[in-house]
């Protein structure tokens, strides 16, 4: 019975979220372009499936995962774990004391990232965009192997206590220098990656994870530590992205030189 | 009715694997390196089933449509041919979703509260509040903005890249100038805009919009607007900081 009005609640929530979209969308068709809906049925089934999808999985990630994963990131991050024995306080440690937490951030930074759903939704445009020649699973790959590097990397500086600005500074200066030699098609799919891999999966997890470290190290603010470790979500996928296109494009050239050149061994 | 049984089980199989690496990851550190039990094992695999279902749902919800709406959209504002309506259905779109966004109102419920402990405005309920909904009416504006400009990017095929790293060098010389308090909060609100109902919209209409001009690539001009939705915020949240 409880799960029942949590489960409503969640959905009422959504609908919150959904409606401004609907009426924006279809006052826009109706009243301005004058246009009817094409297949009106369908549009709007799909749309119950969306609200009723997105509800059911934010439920069913509030009942089995975020939990433990919570609880999860505070095991990992309490003093008794990191320095082992009954430590009740940090007061001496090393970066490599949180080695697992790091371990921790990369995979479930992956993980969540692989389970996206913004991120399905523009990989499978994606795929459709460029005939097939980006993939799908190859798309969310890149994407989430930047996210597990830029997370294991945000929790890095909370250890260290490092400003956050240099490493959002130095990964833009990254950015750009990519951008001037990456194949130009993947730009644009690059630059949107950043911003879809932060929302109903990863932002939950990680976000407790960086609380969770913030407030057992002593002179880290949680208020002010704890934030920034979604900015390091949204950055690295671009460079990701970027990386996983010149790579390929690489491989190809290379495998077409080898082709040209028989007799050129290499 | 058979083949579209077919098809929803063929998503369900694909959902389970992306849920996969999760359950393995939590299940390692559980069982492994925190050497635990697995608590409330039946409510886990509840929940995961429910997980399995939504996401499966949510993917064909998306085809049926999000994917369509978005895309018809493009096509009736280029055939109607006209500019200004386009722009402010863009800046409409991006306002409207942000300002009701649950994610943008807990950060900047949580930014009131270190501009309070700050003493950047009086500790009140009233001011805090009147911070919160400022902030969240500045981000809303952004997102607006930014669709607003990523759609005349479009129609007019700029590169993306020109903007988008004029925008982050825009980000890198505001850093240097914000109060401290708001950076890490103007970095993480870039994230936080873009909800999962908007981005395969946007995404849709953007494709849409390069599809139906003619000399645009949709791979090259269609995507761009989920990126300029996240630029613009931590640009205008951080002259927000500076200025209040």
């Amino acid at each position: 019975m409880e799960a029942l009005i949590h489960f409503v609640a969640t959905t009422t929530g959504l609908l919150g979220d959904v409606l401004p979209i609907a009426v924006i969308l279809i006052g826009f068709q109706v009243i301005v372009l004058r246009r009817p809906l094409v297949n009106p049925a369908r549009v709007f089934t799909g749309l119950v499936f969306v609200l009723l999808g997105l509800a059911l999985f934010l439920e069913g990630l509030e009942l089995a995962l975020f939990p433990l994963g919570r609880m999860m990131a505070s095991q990992l991050t309490s003093p008794s774990f990191v320095l082992g024995g009954d430590a009740a306080v940090l007061l001496e440690f090393t970066w490599t004391d949180y080695f697992w937490v790091y371990i921790f951030a990369g995979a479930i930074g992956f993980a969540t990232t692989v389970a996206e759903p913004a991120l399905i939704a523009v990989s499978m445009k994606a795929n459709q965009v460029s005939g097939g020649t980006i993939t799908v699973n190859g798309l969310r790959f890149a994407v989430a192997v930047g996210v597990a590097f830029g997370v294991a990397l945000g929790t890095f500086r909370i250890v260290t206590g490092t400003p956050l600005h240099w490493f959002i500074i130095s990964g833009y200066v990254i950015v750009i220098i990519q951008t001037l030699f990456a194949p130009r098609s993947i730009i644009p799919l690059a630059y949107d990656s950043g911003g879809v891999t932060t929302s109903t999966v990863t932002v939950p997890l990680v976000a407790a994870l960086g609380l969770g470290l913030a407030e057992t190290i002593p002179g880290r603010s949680p208020l002010l530590d704890g934030f920034g470790l979604i900015a390091f979500a949204s950055l690295f996928p671009m460079i990701s992205v970027m990386a996983y296109a010149q790579i390929s494009e690489w491989r190809t050239r290379r495998g077409r030189n080898a082709d040209t050149n028989p007799q050129n061994p290499t | 009715m058979k083949t579209l049984l077919l098809q929803f089980l063929r998503s369900i199989r694909q959902s389970f694997q992306d849920l996969l690496p999760i359950i393995l990851v939590i299940g390692f550190f559980q069982l492994v390196v925190l050497k635990q039990g697995v608590p409330n094992f039946g409510g886990i695999l509840a929940g995961g089933l429910m997980v399995v279902l939504g996401l499966s749902l949510f993917v064909q919800g998306l085809q049926m449509a999000l994917f369509p709406l978005g895309e018809d959209m493009a096509y009736s504002f280029v055939k109607k041919g006209n500019l200004y309506l386009l722009l402010i259905f863009a800046f409409t779109l991006g306002f409207g979703t942000t300002v009701a966004e649950p994610a943008l109102i807990a950060i900047a419920d949580e930014a009131a509260t270190i501009a309070a402990g700050g003493g950047v405005i009086e500790n009140e309920a009233q001011a805090r509040e009147s911070y919160a909904t400022g902030l969240r009416l500045v981000v809303a504006f952004a997102v607006g903005f930014a669709l607003l400009v990523g759609v005349i990017r479009i129609l007019k095929g700029w590169p993306v890249q020109y903007l988008i790293i004029g925008g982050y060098l825009g980000v890198v010389v505001m850093t240097a100038f914000a109060p401290q308090e708001i950076i890490g909060i103007a970095y993480d609100s870039g994230g936080v805009t873009t909800s999962t109902v908007t981005v395969p919209l946007v995404a849709a209409l953007g494709i849409g919009l390069a599809k139906s001009i003619r000399g645009r690539e949709p791979l090259i001009d269609g995507f761009g607007l989920i990126a300029f939705a996240s630029l613009t915020p931590m640009i205008f949240v951080m002259a927000y900081g500076m200025l209040f």
